[in-house]
């Protein structure tokens, strides 16, 4: 069996299937939330490669470098904020964020 | 192989230019100001601003469109208004905050830096022909956004709604990015124009495929629109955040949201026309019905803002799933003109905080008129716009909006979108009510601050509702011409 663009794909589907449950499902701990939103941008960029193989055509794998990119300053981003979040509220678990509800 | 290298024509970028240095050198000299002279950083950002509106008027093609950089970044009319109004708009936003800032110790330099890089990242995605561009201007807005947010460092509301809105924002943009790469396997391109033409030569092989790619990008876009079900960190974040940032989330990136919207679907995916209006028929009706009726129920101004915003959103997308060139201009018009109101109603409210004060229920509006009959009756203005009451110019958006759906024959739309416009009716006369014969709670009367210059300017702001609503061709000209 050789391995085709199907099963980039299917794992690429599976990765992003697998970090918008972390981002759903998670009940916990922030940091998981985070490293879901890394999972999903990672899942994106299979399908970029394996599409920018198959098709013979670099501007795929150019857009994968910006996503990598920007995913690091996301991050960046995303501790600062768990930092000062973490300050103000000395926790990070998902179910003490209750300030806000309507 | 010997390729040559053509160096871009870089004159239709040079807003972008213009407003990239600058930011960079606000950034270097705020480093070098001691805090008592913190107003030149303020007079400085809005002369970048003002730079870049002018530096749009230079290089605006008088007619047609300019396209650079192999075709990834356009100048056509739509982006010339677009952007005239992104910078206006923020120019209002920075001189109603710095009272605000003032008064709760975060007088500095990064609120006006993130607020440009904010807006490059506006301009550019105002400007984008190709996915890469659309996603590198839609993260530079949204990265300085979750900042602007935290900025208030000993908040803890503000730090939570920056939270949130981080982790949504960033899986809409993940949801949109996946679309985007099954659009590029599809098409096998990233620039709008070729893959509009591919899409129209797929569309009989790939059907499945490509409505399983575009229902991701809609998804990502009514998350970055704040359409129903996808609305959710909206009220939270408007709430949340200082009021000098909800100030400029409530108004700025709705314009820039709005052009990813006519970017992505009607230069990209028209060939899906049929696909993405069924969605989006669906995100305006829920948009509409949700965000009027649980509007009603708001205490808090702040937050009944945020819903009123989810129900212009169900208009705007109105007038985008009419889908001629008179829907998309008056989508254009009631975005801009939305944008104009919501910096009034938040730029009064700004007004009526002081130190120690956080002014944000409705109750706190109580006796305006009594201590200061200037800013309810601007107030007053706004309600009535947003509400949709002639002679300002939200009946006119409203209108025009409306009359698109019924030429093409979605009656039964039309009289929905009315029957929830009444609903919203209740909401702003109530805010009105308050202002006008409601008197304060508690002892302490309303005290607002007397700077004469955002009096003025909030006051021209307000009655630019009122001229707008009675010679709406000033701006509607232009938005016609965009989509001609």
């Amino acid at each position: 069996m050789t391995v085709g663009l199907s099963h980039y794909l299917i794992l690429a589907a599976v990765l992003f299937s697998i970090s918008i449950a972390g981002i759903v499902i998670n009940r916990k701990n922030i940091i998981i939330l985070l490293m879901s939103i890394e999972l999903m941008l990672l899942a994106v960029n299979i399908n970029f490669i394996a599409f920018s193989h198959y098709l013979d055509d670099l501007a795929g794998q150019v857009f994968v470098f910006f996503i990598l990119t920007v995913a690091a300053a996301e991050a960046a981003i995303g501790l600062a904020i768990l930092v000062v979040l973490f300050r103000n509220r000395r926790s990070i678990n998902v179910e003490d964020i209750k300030e806000l509800k309507w | 192989m010997t390729t040559e290298f053509v160096p871009p024509d870089l004159m239709p970028a040079l807003p972008e230019m213009v407003m990239l240095g600058m930011t960079c050198l606000v950034l270097v000299v705020d480093l070098f100001l001691p805090q008592e002279k913190r107003g030149f950083t303020l007079l400085l950002s809005i002369s970048t601003l003002l730079l870049a509106v002018l530096a749009v008027g230079a290089v605006a093609p008088s007619s047609g469109s300019v396209s650079s950089f192999g075709g990834s970044f356009i100048l056509d009319q739509l982006a010339v208004v677009l952007k005239i109004a992104t910078c206006v708009v923020t120019i209002l936003v920075f001189i109603y905050s710095r009272d605000y800032l003032k008064d709760h110790d975060i007088y500095r330099g990064e609120y006006y830096v993130l607020g440009l890089f904010a807006t490059l990242g506006m301009m550019v995605m105002i400007s984008a022909h190709s996915f890469l561009l659309v996603y590198l201007g839609l993260e530079l807005l949204s990265l300085s956004l979750y900042a602007m947010i935290a900025f208030n460092r000993n908040s803890l509301a503000a730090s939570e709604s920056a939270m949130k809105y981080f982790v949504l924002g960033a899986m809409a943009s993940g949801l949109l990015l996946y679309g985007i790469s099954i659009f590029y396997g599809i098409t096998g391109t990233l620039d709008i124009n070729a893959v509009s033409a591919a899409i129209d030569g797929q569309i009989e092989q790939n059907p499945t495929a490509l409505a399983f790619a575009l229902t991701f990008v809609v998804v990502g876009l009514a998350f970055k629109l704040g359409a129903v079900p996808f609305h959710m960190w909206l009220p939270d974040i408007y709430q949340g955040s200082p009021t000098a940032v909800t100030l400029f989330i409530g108004t700025a990136p709705k314009i820039a949201a709005f052009a990813m919207a006519i970017r992505l679907l009607v230069d990209g995916l028209s060939g899906l026309q049929l696909d993405w209006s069924q969605m989006l028929t669906a995100l305006a009706l829920a948009s509409l019905a949700l965000g009027n009726v649980i509007a009603v129920a708001q205490t808090n101004f702040k937050r009944l803002l945020a819903y009123s915003t989810i129900s212009h959103v169900g208009f705007i997308l109105l007038g985008i799933i009419a889908g001629t060139a008179s829907g998309f201009a008056s989508a254009m018009f009631y975005t801009i003109t939305y944008a104009i109101t919501s910096a009034v109603a938040f730029g009064v409210l700004i007004m009526l905080n002081r130190k120690g004060f956080e002014a944000e229920n409705i109750s706190d509006l109580a006796g305006l008129n009594d201590s200061n009959p200037w800013y309810a009756a601007l107030l007053a203005i706004a309600m009535f716009s947003m509400a949709g009451v002639p002679p300002t110019v939200g009946f006119y958006a409203k209108l025009s909006v409306l009359q698109a759906v019924v030429q093409i024959d979605m009656i039964w739309l039309a009289i929905v979108a009315v029957l929830f416009s009444v609903i919203g009716l209740f909401y702003y006369l109530r805010v009105i009510k308050v202002m006008y014969f409601d008197a304060p709670a508690s002892e302490q009367a309303i005290t607002i601050k007397d700077a004469l210059d955002v009096k003025v300017i909030l006051g021209a702001n307000s009655l630019s509702l009122i001229v707008l609503g009675i010679f709406p061709s000033l701006l509607m000209a232009y938005c016609l011409l965009a989509f001609a």
